[in-house]
């Protein structure tokens, strides 16, 4: 078991950082299921349903621990294959997705997983990559696994192009990109990590470094409508489903 | 083997210079007036490709500047109703065919349902091709019920289906639904394996592929595209998976990424459908979004009786920009492998040959087709001894099965392809699927459930691949497959065809 966070009550660059034992409230989209605290994190666990800035703001603010991994990482280590007759689209499959996610990881080279034994979901609001995050198959289970677990962002090197659309089209993880080569080398498993999507930067608070991310553009609005559909829906791009 | 390689030769030489089409004003019926661009002469390295010099509008003829444009640039141009377009640009493209699976289409479907409506009617029933392949022969019930929903789809009756075609990709090849010039989208990453029809494929998520269904309609951004020039005579121990092999070698898993792949020269021309399938199917290994072979005598012949649908074939300007050229002389390449874990981890098989190993899958999309079948029959025949090690035969579809079983080879003595396989102790060919190439349920036939070391002419090697994560998987052709089950190594193949 991966030892407790350090409690350290470090304000955000957007705020204060509430500790504590709030409960959260589910996303509006079916896909999400209403998250249930752990008790035994008190402190640095990522506030998944809502960002830290108060005001109404299309740039979400996610905060918590974050978890790492290299380069390469394909689709059948982010979720293996056997798992594939799970179909994202009924909820309670879509939450034993999440169980599974990144249990494809050679266990000695990551010997922390990224659900532990018995969990159903991630302590690691934020996952960090080197480059080509998210190559092989097609399978949109991938981006959804990692969304049903938890996660909020992965900030890799560079991506893999079907990943990265999976990720929008989905609305599951954010995919942001960071500016420089090998920064993701610099974040261990467990830092405490903020990630502003607005200014575009995660702050590693562990080790006190900053780095540049790369803006996110217009895939920013999608994720955040949750997934191509509902953007369209909120654009008008296509009619709402109340006057279909 | 030799009877279509000898017949794809006299097409190629019979194959005359044309002149390029007008991506602006495609002709309605015609389909054979193709051509090919002879690549211009390049050193064996990778270079820029130069500036496209400026054209004065009175050059073009046609009182508008004419960009020159690749082959993948003109099929989306086309889709999207565009005269014209560039690389990076967004643009919504009107899609032939969507093609899904027992994996993804149920997800697909449940989206389709849910965004449109449960009596939503698809956009164009005979542009949906649904074809069942991942997890068939297996007691999962997951994967029985996701059967079940594609069934519920189109209206199949409770059983078995005799009309079970097999591994998608394949299938979608056999049954005439890739056509030169147009845009195929598919829920799986190896879609991109139609590209050898000198069409536009490539693979998507769900979520797209829910949207698809609805409107007939993808936002695809325009990738740029790397020529790979293929030059001079096959060697007879070489395949196209050794082509692929090299090329992603050289350019690394994410060589490719948000990029064409571009095949021409005179070893492509020579190819068949099937290796020429072979190529393209890999090019999502390097991170590519298409992979494209230019239409010719070769594809227009495969295409025969397949498909009543007419088509237009396009090819690249000799003008078009590409990112770079890869030149390649064929003829000094050698058998390669990709080591364990990934596809990049190019080395020669020859240089392997102390790597012990445990077991040699031939199957899957990539290595499953009569040809590559017919390819490791040739080397167990001209051997004539049995294998060291448990040798899996999994053919992509019924009719590959059929043609393992069925076709007569004058080369092996009139000998069927299973008659060599038996007599070299093979297990006996299985049921078509895509089998263990991805692992799957537990009980998939030739998963590897232990640690184990397997050369596989499959696609990915990943940890965990096909089935336990500490399991290693060599990829290799059908030859090197072959070969290495003759002698328990991994195993060049100019021991047993030279």
């Amino acid at each position: 078991m991966a030892a407790p966070p350090p409690a350290a009550a470090a304000t955000t660059r957007t705020g204060a950082l509430t500790v504590g034992l709030s409960p959260y409230t589910a996303r509006t989209s079916a896909f999400r299921r209403a998250q249930i605290c752990r008790h035994r994190l008190p402190t640095l666990r990522c506030r998944r349903a809502q960002p830290l800035t108060a005001a109404a703001s299309s740039s979400p603010v996610f905060h918590g621990e974050c978890f790492v991994v290299g380069e390469n990482i394909d689709t059948d280590q982010i979720i293996p294959a056997e798992h594939l007759t799970l179909v994202p689209s009924k909820a309670d499959e879509y939450r034993k997705l999440g169980s599974f996610a990144f249990s494809g990881l050679p266990s000695a080279a990551y010997p922390t997983p990224f659900v532990a034994p018995g969990e159903e979901s991630s302590r690691y609001a934020v996952i960090v990559g080197g480059p080509n995050f998210g190559c092989g198959s097609s399978r949109e289970h991938a981006p959804v696994a990692l969304g049903a677990a938890g996660a909020r962002a992965v900030v890799a090197e560079s991506y893999a192009r079907i990943f990265f659309r999976n990720s929008v089209a989905t609305g599951e993880v954010y995919p942001l990109e960071l500016a420089e080569a090998g920064a993701w080398k610099e974040c261990k498993t467990g830092d405490i990590v903020t990630v502003d999507i607005g200014k575009a930067v995660m702050i590693n608070h562990t080790s006190g470094k900053e780095y540049k991310l790369k803006p996110i553009g217009d895939a920013g609005p999608v994720v955040e409508a949750g997934g191509i559909f509902a953007y369209a829906r909120k654009t008008g791009m296509i009619a709402s489903k109340a006057s279909a | 083997m030799a009877a279509s390689i000898s017949a794809a030769a006299k097409a190629s030489a019979a194959f005359a210079h044309k002149k390029e089409l007008s991506a602006a004003a495609p002709a309605p019926t015609q389909h054979r007036a193709g051509g090919s661009r002879r690549a211009k002469p390049c050193r064996v390295r990778a270079v820029a490709s130069p500036a496209r010099a400026p054209r004065a509008p009175a050059s073009t003829g046609l009182g508008t500047l004419k960009t020159a444009m690749t082959m993948t640039e003109k099929i989306l141009a086309r889709a999207s109703d565009r005269a014209s377009l560039e690389p990076g640009e967004n643009v919504w493209v009107d899609v032939d065919v969507l093609m899904t699976h027992d994996v993804c289409g149920p997800g697909t479907i449940g989206i389709f349902k849910k965004e449109f409506g449960e009596d939503a009617k698809v956009w164009d029933r005979e542009k949906v091709v649904i074809i069942p392949d991942h997890y068939i022969f297996t007691s999962d019930e997951r994967a029985n019920r996701n059967v079940d929903i594609l069934r519920d789809l189109y209206g199949a009756e409770d059983q078995a289906n005799p009309d079970y075609k097999g591994v998608c990709h394949v299938a979608l090849a056999q049954e005439g639904h890739c056509r030169p010039g147009e845009v195929l989208l598919g829920t799986d990453s190896h879609t991109c394996n139609a590209g050898a029809f000198g069409q536009f494929a490539t693979g998507i998520g769900n979520t797209d592929a829910g949207f698809v269904l609805g409107t007939g309609k993808a936002l695809l951004k325009v990738p740029p595209t790397i020529r790979f020039v293929l030059d001079g005579e096959m060697p007879p121990y070489l395949l196209a998976k050794d082509l692929i092999l090299q090329i992603i070698g050289e350019i690394s898993v994410s060589g490719a990424t948000y990029k064409s792949m571009e095949f021409i020269g005179s070893t492509v021309e020579s190819l068949n459908m099937e290796e020429r399938m072979t190529l393209c199917n890999m090019v999502i290994e390097a991170g590519g979004k298409n992979g494209v072979v230019p239409a010719d005598e070769t594809t227009f012949k495969y295409l025969e009786g397949k498909t009543s649908v007419g088509y237009e074939p396009v090819y690249s300007d000799a003008q078009a920009r590409f990112v770079s050229d890869y030149c390649f002389d064929v003829s000094k390449l050698e058998p390669v492998v990709a080591k364990p874990h990934s596809p990049d981890n190019r080395a020669l098989a020859r240089e392997c040959k102390d790597v012990k190993i445990d077991r040699v899958y031939i199957g899957s999309c990539t290595g499953g087709k009569i040809e590559d079948f017919l390819a490791a029959a040739k080397v167990f025949f001209a051997s004539g001894k049995k294998v060291k090690v448990p040798t899996f035969l999994v053919p992509a579809t019924q009719k590959v099965w059929m043609d393992v079983y069925g076709l007569k080879v004058p080369e092996f003595g009139g000998k069927t392809c299973s008659q060599i396989f038996e007599e070299a102790g093979c297990d006996t060919p299985a049921s078509p699927s895509c089998g263990a190439c991805l692992g799957g349920p537990r009980d998939t036939y030739a998963r590897m459930n232990e640690p184990m070391v397997c050369v596989s002419t499959t696609n990915r090697n990943f940890p965990g691949r096909m089935g336990h994560k500490d399991g290693q998987i060599y990829l290799a052709s059908p030859y090197t497959a072959a070969a290495s089950a003759l002698t328990g190594y991994v195993t060049d193949p100019r021991d047993f065809l030279m």
